[in-house]
């Protein structure tokens, strides 16, 4: 009887170590694992020369007041435009607290070149290209920009107004770099 | 399957195979002598349809991409290339494309079976869930084979749906930029959906294979919903239903062929033949027909949802969509939890058939809300029918299971053929 108990005992014994080895064993793999998956995953994010297109830089020089141009940067569109002054005020005027995406005009543009409007046209809602770059283009309800795909307005500053997008138009990190040329990105 | 008695076969070379690996066998225990229920309609058909359509999507799948450029620059020309140069590849493109749709219509159909005569439930739960499975993958397998032809339509589509991502908080943005391999749908995401679109076929494969496993397994349901109860319930599979598929499928191909090669671009766009310019969206981008229910859902939660007399949002209306959407389709592989009625068919529950038929019509009025733009009336009309849709899930559906009194019903499906020839006959003499 007194034999069996120490069976019994050293059994349990071994049980725990084993189990410490086991759970040791498989937390070192599990992270091994992870570790080793992770160059797989990451390949699928943008490469080298995707990413070498980061910076572009446009002269603006020939936009008239009025006007606006499309480049591209990161292959996407960014939206130049030179707002007339009756866009400015309007924009100035809105009273942002009732606005989706809580944005003042003067935070989204350079405070002594209010007249450019620089932005990714690209939805925030789900990516399309809203229309109000053309002179023909329908603008929306606010005069600035409009989403063909489900229908969001957006005004002379950009911001949403109406619609499913959750934000304004996104203003990407610009500046000039002499009195006609912009450097986005 | 691979266990049990072994069928001893005639033929020297087949019993000296089926010793080995008893293929043989299986093939005539599953679908030689396999027993089933002997009163099946046509809407059985479309299980054994959907399997022939995967195939044919895939043989001319494989023969397309060994044409085809998965290239921004040369993708659209080379489908150009295949409609004009190579030998017959006008069909092989008419074929998969139509096929396609005609793909969706045979499983759409096989879904209404099911839900109509109650298949989903017990003992046929992970039957169904693996159906769900497979239908979220086909979904994902067309919308990036869609891509693959470069269009405006495909370019937008990829982004409007790629963009759902960015719904999800804090990960969305560089998720986004993972699944894309860049800011914008580009060469990189073009490149990785045609893998993609080329790997997922056979992973259906594989869950096919499950789902019919699974079958076997349980066994059919039929038109009564009563569980078979003996050998006067049943024949062999072999050959009433093979020749009844056959029938069956023989129809179903007329249409299928009818479509892909008298009118080919019946559920085309325009756009769908303009080369893809990442600056200009098309006025009005719409999905493939088989995803216009679904994107009328999208559509249709515009507002925010946050807590109320405050302006705190809890799901911005995009995430709102987003979740709509995923969710319309999702709440499928719990219907066998929600439904708990004891009588399977429809045809015993005269409430919860009309209640299922109310949802197929709020399917098609979203689906024509879909194909329009975001104005009156159709956006009031798209919420109206999203609400029922929910509604009959989660509302009206555990609602019958409780109170819903069922007709009375025949004994055994032996009985229901008899009592259904008896009513036939006195409907003749009359
Ligand atoms: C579940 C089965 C499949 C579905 C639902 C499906 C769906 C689609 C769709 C909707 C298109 C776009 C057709 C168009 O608009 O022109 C497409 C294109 C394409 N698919 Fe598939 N596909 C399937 C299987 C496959 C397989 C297995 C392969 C190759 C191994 C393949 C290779 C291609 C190629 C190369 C294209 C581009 C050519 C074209 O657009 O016609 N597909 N697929
Ligand atoms: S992508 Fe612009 S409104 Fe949906």
């Amino acid at each position: 009887m007194g034999k069996a108990k120490t069976d019994k005992k050293s059994k349990e014994h071994d049980e725990t170590r084993r189990d410490f080895l086991f759970l040791t064993a498989g937390a070192v793999g599990a992270i091994g694992t992870a570790r080793a998956l992770w160059p797989f995953i990451d390949s699928m994010n943008p490469a080298a020369d995707t990413l070498a297109l980061a910076t572009t830089e446009v002269d603006v020089g020939a936009v008239q007041e009025g006007q606006a141009i499309t480049i591209k940067w990161r292959g996407q569109p960014v939206f130049i435009r030179h707002r007339t002054k009756k866009e400015i005020e309007d924009a100035k005027a809105v009273d942002i607290s009732g606005l989706r995406d809580k944005q003042d005009d003067s935070e989204r543009v350079l405070e002594d070149k209010p007249q450019w409007l620089v932005m990714v046209g690209v939805c925030t809602h789900l990516g399309c290209v809203p229309l109000g770059q053309k002179e023909a283009d329908s603008k929306g309800d606010f005069g600035g920009w409009f989403c063909p795909c489900h229908g969001s307005h957006y005004d002379t500053s950009g911001r949403i107004r109406k619609g499913p997008a959750p934000k304004n138009l996104t203003v990407p990190p610009f500046e000039f770099i002499s009195d006609t040329t912009i450097k986005i990105g | 399957m691979g266990s049990g008695e072994r069928i001893k076969f005639d033929n020297k070379v087949i019993d000296w195979v089926d010793e080995r690996l008893p293929v043989f066998t299986l093939m005539s225990r599953e679908y030689g002598s396999f027993p089933v229920p002997k009163n099946f309609n046509y809407f059985w058909n479309f299980g054994a349809i959907a399997m022939f359509m995967l195939v044919t999507m895939i043989i001319t799948g494989v023969l397309l991409a060994m044409q085809y450029t998965p290239h921004a620059d040369k993708a659209f020309d080379s489908i150009e290339h295949i409609m004009r140069n190579v030998n017959n590849g006008w069909a092989l493109r008419n074929i998969h494309m139509n096929g396609a749709s005609f793909f969706f219509i045979a499983v759409y159909i096989h879904i209404f079976r099911g839900m109509y005569y109650g298949s989903y439930k017990k003992p046929r739960e992970l039957l169904w869930i693996l159906g769900v499975i497979i239908l979220f993958l086909m979904m994902a397998t067309a919308f990036m084979g869609y891509t693959l032809p470069w269009s405006q339509m495909s370019g937008w589509g990829a982004t409007v749906i790629a963009g759902f991502v960015t719904a999800i908080p804090f990960v969305g943005e560089s998720m986004h930029t993972w699944l894309l391999g860049g800011f914008t749908v580009d060469n990189p995401t073009l490149n990785r959906f045609f893998a993609l679109h080329f790997l997922l076929p056979f992973v259906i494969c594989a869950v096919v294979f499950l789902h019919v496993w699974a079958l076997h397994v349980t066994g059919s349901n039929n038109p009564t919903g009563i569980e078979p109860k003996g050998p006067q319930d049943t024949i062999p599979f072999h050959p009433y239903y093979t020749m009844k598929d056959v029938f069956g499928l023989t129809v179903f191909l007329g249409f299928f062929f009818g479509v892909a090669f008298f009118a080919p671009n019946l559920f085309a766009h325009a756009d769908h033949f303009v080369p893809y310019d990442p600056m200009v969206t098309p006025p009005h981008i719409v999905p493939e027909w088989y995803f216009l229910p679904f994107y009328a859902i999208l559509k249709a939660v515009d507002f925010n949802i946050g807590i109320p007399f405050t302006d705190m949002t809890i799901i911005s209306s995009k995430l709102g969509g987003v979740l709509a959407l995923v969710g319309s389709v999702g709440i499928l592989a719990v219907l066998p939890w929600l439904d708990t009625h004891p009588v399977k068919s429809a045809k015993y529950r005269p409430l919860y058939r009309i209640a299922l038929i109310l949802l197929v019509l709020s399917l098609f009025v979203l689906g024509y809300v879909g194909s329009q733009l975001a104005v009156q009336p159709y956006v009031t009309l798209g919420k109206i029918a999203t609400l029922y849709y929910f509604a009959f899930f989660l509302v009206i559906v555990p609602l019958l299971s409780r109170y819903e009194k069922p007709l009375r019903m025949p004994p055994s499906i032996h009985q229901a053929v008899l009592d259904s020839k008896k009513s036939k006959n006195a409907g003749e003499a009359k």
